[in-house]
């Protein structure tokens, strides 16, 4: 890239420095804070600490605690990331074809992106609630007695559909304008060398659409594994217990309420090697996807 | 021919039977909260979400907006809907400033050292405030700015999502503006905002809206960093809405529900309203 750019030695200085102050005291010291204190052992009334290696880091891996958090993570975060992914495609190809009310359709399946997390949660409870919640009231009816909060199945249940619920319209947004951006001419030529309508789509719109879901599919399990705290601290109304959670709730939980800096620091460190190899599969794969764009 | 024809209906009705269905399951939940807003408290926790609409409304909007619990006494719904609008504003606000200043130097001026600061901007993308959660706090703690509206918003700030949405759209304008204002005489301040702020009306709108949002939406923050009421977000204060369902004997639905209705009505307006600016802006992140 070529810019024919202004020169000057102090102007861009001065441009660039509120945003790396920023970063440096709020990004920068605080990561490299928790990669430290995840090789100490603070004391909990905070006298001082001591070096300890990696002893954080083998605690963590032979807590059973620590294992079934990451499972539920691992799980929660394939059902979420799936089911959203799924229902908002299967949305917006349909908001796409259709003629009439397009717009109105694309307003009322868009909005709940802008209800926070938390107050989703809070729905939730009220659709779940023990005595007269409609969906617990609708599971009665084939029998299944849902316990929200007791039983730990019915819990995770819970987290699962709120958190789909408040992703759904996200996914809507971009698949829709994906499918939008599709040539018409692409689609006339579908249209006279395949009658199918399944068949174009598969054949036609879904590898067109892969670009948009690569990207939501990273979007979305970062979502899955930060953005639902509100969600599964609300429905678990912040008492834990032996109920399912994230592992990022489980940094908070451990850290804030436990007062195991250390641990909680190298639980910090585990999910930030996890993101950098998220995203740098997601890199990798943005330069290949060029190809067949 | 008319088999045809009619195959095509069926499948039409199909299509709108399914957006039907998803707008409803999109909608019908908040309905419910919203329905129960209308009725006393004693009928909500005998019966729950009902048909009936009642009379409640305008009391219950009253005990949300105008009564405190907890000690102080000062967190009415008035003052978290306050503290939501100071957070949702300046955070967007902030974020817009610190980003466009940031990449009108990274694309518009040479300088040394250009391709340090950009990885040292960029490597904050890779990182969500969630993992460093703790430390934060930490630092801001030791900074003496906890229960401070600064301590809330600009850590907040401390990642360049807005930096890398400016920097890809000041790269798509065209370079022979930039000639053509030099030609003139136009230096880079002048530049800046005769001709960049200008042209970027649309994307600063569409960004001041999703930032907004976001802003607003913030729990896991705002809950660690302010412990003081008075400091209470709308978001951060449903804590303490479940919690009022919870110890009282007769859980007041009426008012809890009104707060979280309260709640997410600001932001879905906006979003409603400026539906085209912010799916542009949205999508447009995407490249």
């Amino acid at each position: 890239m070529k810019r024919a750019g202004f020169t000057s030695a102090w102007l861009p200085a001065m441009l660039l420095l509120p945003q790396l102050a920023v970063i440096a005291i709020f990004f920068y010291w605080p990561a490299a804070h928790a990669l430290r204190s995840s090789f100490y052992l603070q004391d909990p009334f905070g006298f001082g600490e001591t070096f300890v290696g990696l002893s954080n880091f083998t605690s963590l891996l032979t807590s059973a605690a620590y294992s079934r958090a990451a499972w539920f993570t691992v799980f929660f975060t394939l059902i979420v990331t799936f089911g959203s992914l799924s229902i908002a495609l299967l949305l917006a190809v349909k908001a796409d074809k259709v003629i009439r009310g397009a717009k109105t359709y694309r307003t009322l399946l868009m909005w709940v992106y802008a209800v926070a997390p938390p107050v989703a949660g809070v729905i939730g409870l009220i659709m779940f609630n023990q005595s007269w919640g409609p969906l617990k009231e609708f599971f009665a009816l084939f029998g299944w007695d849902f316990k929200l909060g007791v039983n730990y199945f019915d819990t995770a249940f819970a987290m699962i559909a709120v958190s789909i619920w408040k992703q759904v319209p996200v996914n809507f947004i971009f698949f829709l304008s994906g499918l939008q951006s599709i040539p018409k001419s692409v689609r006339e030529a579908a249209l006279i060398d395949n009658r199918s309508a399944t068949g174009r789509f598969w054949d036609i719109t879904f590898p067109l659409l892969a670009p948009t879901g690569f990207f939501l599919l990273i979007t979305n399990i970062t979502y899955a594994m930060f953005d639902t705290f509100g969600v599964i601290d609300t429905v678990l109304k912040g008492q834990p217990g032996n109920n399912p959670m994230t592992l990022v709730y489980k940094v908070y939980v451990d850290g804030f309420r436990g007062n195991d800096l250390g641990g909680s620091s190298a639980q910090s460190v585990v999910l930030m090697v996890l993101v950098l190899a998220l995203t740098v599969f997601q890199f990798r794969m943005i330069e290949r996807r060029i190809h067949y764009t | 021919m008319t088999t045809h024809k009619r195959r095509l209906r069926l499948s039409t009705v199909v299509d709108h039977a399914i957006l039907i269905a998803g707008s409803l399951l999109m909608i019908v939940p908040v309905l419910m909260l919203v329905q129960m807003t209308s009725m006393p408290d004693l009928i909500n926790m005998k019966t729950g979400p009902s048909l009936s609409i009642g009379d409640q409304w305008v009391p219950n909007f009253e005990k949300a907006m105008f009564q405190a619990d907890g000690f102080s006494g000062i967190n009415t719904g008035t003052r978290m809907l306050m503290n939501s609008f100071i957070l949702g504003i300046g955070f967007a606000f902030g974020k817009i400033f610190v980003g466009m200043l940031a990449a009108y130097a990274i694309v518009y001026f040479r300088m040394r050292y250009a391709s340090l600061a950009f990885w040292i901007i960029f490597t904050t993308l890779l990182l969500p405030l969630e993992v460093r959660i703790l430390p934060s706090y930490e630092v801001v703690q030791r900074l003496g700015m906890l229960n401070t509206y600064q301590g809330l918003i600009i850590p907040l700030i401390a990642s360049a999502t807005a930096t890398f949405f400016f920097r890809q759209y000041f790269r798509s304008i065209p370079e022979e503006l930039v000639e053509a204002a030099r030609i003139d005489g136009a230096g880079p301040v002048r530049f800046f905002f005769d001709i960049l702020i200008p042209l970027s009306r649309t994307m600063i709108a569409a960004m001041f809206i999703i930032m907004f949002v976001y802003g607003w939406n913030q729990y896991l923050w705002p809950t660690m960093v302010t412990t003081e009421e008075g400091m209470f977000t709308l978001v951060r204060g449903i804590k303490q809405i479940t919690q009022m369902l919870e110890g009282n004997q007769i859980p007041e639905y009426g008012r809890a529900n009104m707060l979280a209705l309260i709640a997410i009505l600001p932001p879905v307006m906006i979003v409603i309203f400026f539906q085209s600016w912010f799916v542009k802006g949205l999508t447009e992140s995407d490249k």
